[in-house]
């Protein structure tokens, strides 16, 4: 037996005796993914003890490296893993932007200290982080953010607005884009961490068109910082920020294989009875089963470093563009049952809500149009600014 | 999905520069078309194939083959399509020479197949639309053998090919997958007309009339009655084969594009800097990616005998074909006024999209398909 098969053997066992029954069950709501932080109110027994057993082996981030939390695994053994959670359909312990995000960004550009701090907090559940990129006048132009971080000796003093920060109302900690100088745009930008308790921080809700609101609008009013909470050296934080935000798009773009344990095809969801639907949805299918091909293919391609650095623009227009498909065909499918807003029966709307919810998916983390943008500059180097 | 491994690459590579170098548009398809060739392709450069030992890229080693499989073949063919090289290599090395695997037919044709000296043909498509299905064509039980009668139509090199293996009706009615029989049947048997036709892309595809044509009990390729299952195996090689060409096809066209969006300027600026052209651009660039990924999951799955080969198969065929398709018409319009015109050989693209398009089933039989396969 290789050591992979020895992997798999002794996972399926330990998975088998740890991962408790109730978190083999497919993700219904948003009530059932498990954020961690430090107000987080486990929604069950079985949430808690599930991260809780994961983290000790250090796979709620299986290939992060073990001195911070990590479980070491090589990218082998993470696939492996993976698949044997899928196998007995477990959810994932712990989801946040701390695994997601700023991990990889720290594991790159932190200092020892940040890395041996930061990053088994992330790993174990105990710290929620929130991003603040976007400002009022910096939305696809994220380069020209405008909130100032002034170096006043012992610490940055930090005044602004963000918006579109990511449950900033339910984080604990936020990874904030700042103006250290004005001299440059991309070179002027830095990037810090601080507690969102940090006084001067206050946070404001956005109801969306989905009738949820998983945005806020954040205020810093002469928020204090210490000197050693920024990442990489002060200007070069738009290093960071464009490599965090590939991590965010490969996230973004998973999208396009369905959401919360339902199946990568609708047809078989929505069964549809009129021809003409009938023949849109499979055209849809098609699309979404060779896109799930791309998205193995370019998993392997990213780990094997033999995919365009600027890859996860591509995957992020295809995933987004497609889930925006995928909504709009399920709201026809669904007729007049899928319009229904907060009845039990629509189990409160979500066919409506999912639908609405996924029109953001093409402008959050750059819209489409920037995606393109990128992939003509950096993958097709076509001429231009 | 796992990457390609060393050897898949080396014979990707191979496959590149022979094709680039031998298979060009300006020494192979546009020659043949020029003299007017009843085959519409070259013999020496099918010669030289089988020097590469890519004739018996699917036949097993122990015939002499180089024993591969469907991803390598799918590395050759997105090649050929991005060369437009005209070849026996889908019909006859790859589709027809599934079809007779593991029958006493492999021991007479593989050593010809191999060496470049026989062509096969594979005769399937009735009508206008493919539905193998659908096969009517009649072979009635005569003293020893069979009698066919009906017609063929879309069989690729069909006027060249020395063998044609055809699907014809023993037992059942049109739609039925029961009754039907795979057989070897010669180009110069008694009674069968062969028509050479010209397709739009300087293709050549037979059409076939079987008038009373008395062939023997050894004609049939495995078992009678029991034709659907090797003609499956076969459309599947032929179909992931088509996918991989098409997304060929439309990484050929859209290369050739970009180039023309780099090099073309107009109101004092190069066209490639209009934001307009630049996203068309990006989004063809991200489909043709997701077409590729989609017939390597194909082959790749066909190779390791999956059950989910048959549903990537027609993934694959359906979205490569679309993709394809998209390519080139924007590929043509990119060009403007001189994407129009028989001088360039943007048009070119368009043509040979089209017939692979339909061949094995279009974009419309493959998403049916793949809505049959998942149940709705």
């Amino acid at each position: 037996m290789t050591d992979l098969q020895t992997f798999r053997t002794q996972t399926r066992t330990w998975l088998d005796a740890n991962c408790p029954a109730e978190m083999r069950t497919p993700i219904r709501s948003e009530a059932d993914i498990c954020w961690g932080g430090r107000n987080w109110a486990f929604q069950s027994d079985a949430q808690r003890r599930w991260l809780e057993v994961m983290a000790e082996r250090g796979w709620t981030v299986p290939d992060w490296p073990e001195d911070y939390g990590g479980g070491g695994l090589s990218a082998e053994e993470a696939s492996v893993l993976g698949q044997e959670m899928a196998r007995i359909g477990a959810r994932s312990p712990l989801t946040s932007f701390g695994i997601s995000m700023l991990g990889p960004a720290l594991l790159k550009f932190g200092t020892e200290e940040q890395k041996k701090h930061y990053l088994p907090q992330i790993a174990r559940g105990e710290i929620r982080w929130c991003q603040g990129y976007s400002e009022p006048g910096a939305g696809s132009d994220l380069a020209g953010l405008q909130t100032k971080a002034e170096d006043i000796g012992d610490h940055w003093l930090v005044n602004g607005q963000k918006v579109w920060t990511s449950y900033a109302d339910k984080a604990d900690w936020i990874f904030c884009l700042v103006r250290t100088s004005a001299q440059s745009k991309q070179g002027g930008i830095s990037f810090l961490l601080f507690d969102m308790e940090t006084p001067g921080v206050s946070t404001r809700p956005i109801l969306l068109i989905s009738g949820s609101s998983p945005f806020c609008e954040t205020f810093f009013d002469d928020v204090k910082v210490p000197k050693e909470q920024i990442v990489g050296e002060v200007n070069k934080g738009w290093d960071v920020a464009k490599y965090l935000l590939g991590h965010e798009r490969e996230m973004i773009a998973g999208m396009g294989l369905g959401t919360g344990g339902t199946s990568v095809t609708l047809g078989p969801v929505v069964r549809p009875s009129e021809p003409l639907l009938r023949a849109e949805i499979a055209e849809f299918d098609v699309d979404a089963l060779a896109f799930a091909a791309m998205n193995e293919r370019f998993a392997a391609m990213w780990k094997a470093g033999e995919a365009h650095p600027a890859s996860p623009s591509m995957m992020k227009y295809a995933g987004t563009e497609l889930n925006k498909r995928r909504n709009e065909l399920a709201m026809a499918g669904g007729g007049s049952d899928a319009l229904e807003w907060d009845s039990e029966r629509s189990r409160g709307g979500s066919a409506a809500r999912a639908w609405l919810r996924s029109k953001g998916n093409s402008i959050e983390g750059g819209t489409s149009e920037i995606q393109l943008n990128i992939v003509a500059k950096h993958i097709l180097r076509l001429p231009g600014t | 999905m796992s990457l390609l491994t060393d050897d898949q690459k080396m014979l990707q590579e191979t496959a590149a520069s022979f094709l680039a170098r031998e298979g060009g548009i300006a020494t192979q398809l546009r020659h043949w078309r020029e003299i007017g060739c009843k085959d519409g392709f070259g013999h020496d450069l099918w010669k030289q194939f089988a020097e590469l030992g890519l004739t018996g890229i699917g036949i097993p080693q122990s015939h002499g083959g180089l024993g591969l499989g469907a991803t390598e073949a799918a590395l050759v063919l997105e090649e050929i399509g991005r060369n437009l090289t005209p070849s026996p290599f889908l019909a006859s090395a790859v589709v027809a020479a599934r079809a007779i695997e593991g029958t006493q037919h492999a021991e007479r044709w593989y050593p010809l197949i191999l060496s470049g000296e026989a062509v096969l043909a594979v005769a399937i498509d009735e009508g206008p639309r493919h539905a193998p299905e659908q096969t009517a064509i009649e072979a009635r039980r005569q003293g020893n053998g069979f009698v066919l009668n009906g017609a063929k139509q879309f069989v690729v090199q069909g006027a060249s090919a020395d063998m044609i293996v055809t699907l014809a009706r023993t037992d059942g009615s049109a739609g039925g997958k029961e009754g039907l029989t795979l057989f070897a049947v010669s180009r110069d048997a008694v009674g069968l007309k062969v028509e050479n036709v010209a397709l739009v892309d300087s293709s050549k595809a037979a059409r076939l009339s079987f008038d009373n044509v008395e062939i023997d009990a050894d004609a049939v390729i495995g078992d009678v009655d029991a034709g659907w299952q090797p003609l499956q195996r076969a459309l599947g090689a032929g179909r992931a084969g088509a996918a991989a060409e098409l997304v060929g096809i439309a990484s050929g066209a859209t290369a050739m594009t970009l180039d023309y969006l780099r090099q073309r300027k107009q109101f004092g600026r190069l066209i490639g800097e209009f934001q307009s052209l630049q996203h068309r651009a990006a989004h063809l660039y991200t489909e043709i990616e997701i077409a590729r990924a989609a017939a390597f999951k194909a082959a790749q799955l066909l190779d390791s005998g999956d059950e989910e080969a048959e549903l990537y198969v027609s993934v694959a065929k359906a979205k490569a074909a679309g993709v394809a398709n998209l390519a080139v018409r924007e590929s043509v319009q990119m060009h403007g006024g001189i994407g129009m015109t028989d001088e360039h050989d943007i048009g070119l693209f368009m043509k040979r999209a089209a017939v692979l398009g339909e061949l094995f089933g279009d974009v419309y039989y493959h998403r049916n398909r793949v809505a049959e396969l998942s149940g709705y």
